[in-house]
């Protein structure tokens, strides 16, 4: 019997949640609940840009092949990378690789991220054109369906003005929180938190770092809004991957919000570049 | 009557729960160690400018400096900058300071380590001090609670390396620190604006994980000692290269063929439109040799 992927991520998120996560207001069993697009506490749609500051030179170029560097990689890791082979995976229409969901947001490129529907975040790339789901509620055919570069991802707001009346607003009394005057401190707001699996194996990092399909990958998408002109997304990405990671790849990658689309430039994925 | 009291004991009980739950949400206190996964530590060439936003005063302030200033008798208990919480090798270690009266919070500590002062992040709604007041090693930090994270400010601290020996930001920098924690995880992101050196905002991240067994140092008193004699004894001798002779500036260049002007920073480097322009004249580098990381048993390549 085949496992859902949806359960196994879903099981992942909920059994994960922080307390604050638990749904909803007290009166909440009374009505129906509110839809992911409805219950926001961030807004994530938009154009975000990413902001290369940090392994520049394992992000904006392709590494020379052994330039393992800061992975925690396994032994089985390292065979597999010494054999990476950018022309055959060309040949061989696997040219996205390292554009899998583990991988992709430390690609650089822009992100576009709108709402399907109420209930389904969209996030695609301009960077080998590549589309994340980010499912509120379960997908139909989860069980059924295939592995692919971006799996399927379970996604839950972690609020922290929308949830039960006790924990609504402040998190410390408030003579505790006062804002600096440079500051909009204090205000409600939450991260997303996401759990991506059934994932087809793939690269961590161009040069052939290999992540198996066993991986799990668990992000956190937090927003830092320091004026009306200027936000900034960073996204807390964790992999686990019992067969190519001694212990998880843990980073985190930064973006910053553009106004509009103006820069967005579709490109294919690419093996050898 | 009884039921009043089982709900005041049921109302106690689910406080007490559900205060315990809050808290574990948002302390911030205990030992996180860095997972290090990036090459914000990395000080491998003397030369790697690469995504740093510098301008032209920063790029030529970067380029003057020579590692031998170090060992100058004056600079050895030199401090780093409080930047260096996010490209230092060490844990962070997190504290409440408590009104000694109210035991209310007040601030937030950071301890220092041996190359790095203490940041007191204050949450009592102290401004930051006059322009003109003197700066520290450690700066001047403040806080609030915005969303479920920590946002933090600092200001008036010295001029001093932005990452290890790359780069440099002035005494009239600030950094807003973003303490975001989802469980054991601790993200930080720093973003470093300098109005001297920086041509944009420098954003950095790292994430930490709750920890028993952190890798910290013990933080002794420096003492100056004699590391190179040539400078004990000419104490005139300020270690510098001047303006186009610094002899590694193509290091990174002839090691991983990546065009000098990436390596010398700026910020249209850092967006993925530069990345494009190097399509056509980047050729892959042999096969790793030096410092290429790796599983165990490869690690001595």
């Amino acid at each position: 019997m085949r496992r859902s992927p949806y359960l196994l991520a879903a099981a992942i998120v909920f059994c994960t949640a922080p307390f604050t996560a638990q749904p909803q207001s007290p009166d909440a069993s009374a009505n129906a609940a509110p839809t992911a697009r409805a219950s926001a506490p961030i807004d994530l749609t938009g154009y975000w840009v990413s902001v290369v500051t940090q392994d520049w030179r394992w992000r904006m170029v392709t590494p020379a092949k052994g330039d393992y560097r800061n992975i925690p990689m396994t032994v089985q890791a390292g065979e597999v990378a010494d054999a990476w082979d950018p022309e055959a995976d060309e040949a061989a229409g696997e040219q996205c690789k390292s554009y899998g969901a583990p991988a992709l947001m430390s690609v650089p490129g822009r992100l576009h991220i709108t709402w399907q529907d109420d209930d389904v975040l969209r996030v695609e790339t301009d960077a080998g054109m590549q589309t994340r789901l980010l499912h509120f509620a379960e997908p139909p055919h989860a069980a059924h369906t295939p592995r692919s570069w971006q799996g399927i991802s379970v996604a839950q707001w972690q609020s922290y003005s929308g949830g039960a009346a006790f924990i609504r607003g402040p998190l410390l009394a408030p003579q505790e929180r006062r804002a600096d005057d440079e500051l909009s401190g204090g205000t409600p707001g939450g991260s997303l938190k996401v759990v991506t699996s059934n994932l087809r194996p793939g690269y961590l990092r161009k040069n052939g770092v290999p992540y198996g399909e066993d991986a799990v990958l668990t992000e956190y998408w937090d927003v830092l809004t320091r004026s009306d002109t200027e936000q900034w997304l960073t996204i807390t990405t964790q992999v686990e991957d019992p067969l190519y990671l001694r212990e998880p790849r843990l980073i985190a990658i930064p973006f910053r919000k553009e106004a509009d689309g103006e820069k967005w430039d579709p490109t294919p994925c690419s093996a050898t570049w | 009557m009884l039921g009043n009291m089982v709900s005041r004991r049921a109302l106690v009980l689910v406080l007490v729960l559900v205060s315990s739950a809050v808290h574990a949400q948002v302390d911030l206190t205990g030992f996180w160690s860095r997972s290090g996964q990036t090459d914000n530590v990395d000080a491998l060439n003397p030369v790697d400018l690469l995504g740093m936003p510098l301008n032209e005063d920063g790029r030529a302030k970067a380029l003057s400096y020579n590692i031998a200033a170090l060992s100058v008798t004056e600079r050895q208990c030199q401090m780093y900058t409080p930047f260096y919480l996010l490209v230092g090798p060490f844990a962070l270690d997190i504290s409440r300071v408590q009104d000694p009266v109210t035991q209310k919070l007040i601030a937030w500590k950071i301890a220092g380590w041996i190359d790095k002062d203490e940041t007191i992040i204050w949450m009592d709604g102290r401004p930051h001090p006059s322009e003109h007041a003197p700066h520290t090693h450690g700066g001047f930090t403040t806080g609030a609670w915005d969303g479920g994270a920590l946002t933090a400010v600092t200001t008036h601290f010295k001029l001093g390396d932005i990452k290890r020996h790359r780069g440099f930001s002035s005494d009239r920098a600030k950094i807003t620190y973003r303490f975001t924690r989802h469980g054991d995880l601790l993200t930080v992101t720093g973003i470093l604006e300098d109005p001297v050196y920086l041509a944009e905002p420098y954003v950095l991240t790292d994430v930490f994980t709750f920890s028993t067994a952190p890798n910290t140092l013990p933080s002794t008193a420096c003492e100056p000692i004699e590391e190179l004699a040539y400078l004990h004894e000419n104490p005139a001798i300020v270690p510098h290269y001047l303006p186009g002779r610094n002899p590694f500036v193509n290091e990174v260049t002839e090691r991983f063929n990546i065009p000098i002007e990436a390596v010398l920073g700026g910020p249209q480097t850092m967006y993925p439109e530069y990345r494009k322009t190097l399509e056509n004249r980047y050729v892959l580098p042999p096969p790793c040799t030096l410092d290429c990381g790796g599983p165990p048993a490869s690690q001595a390549r």
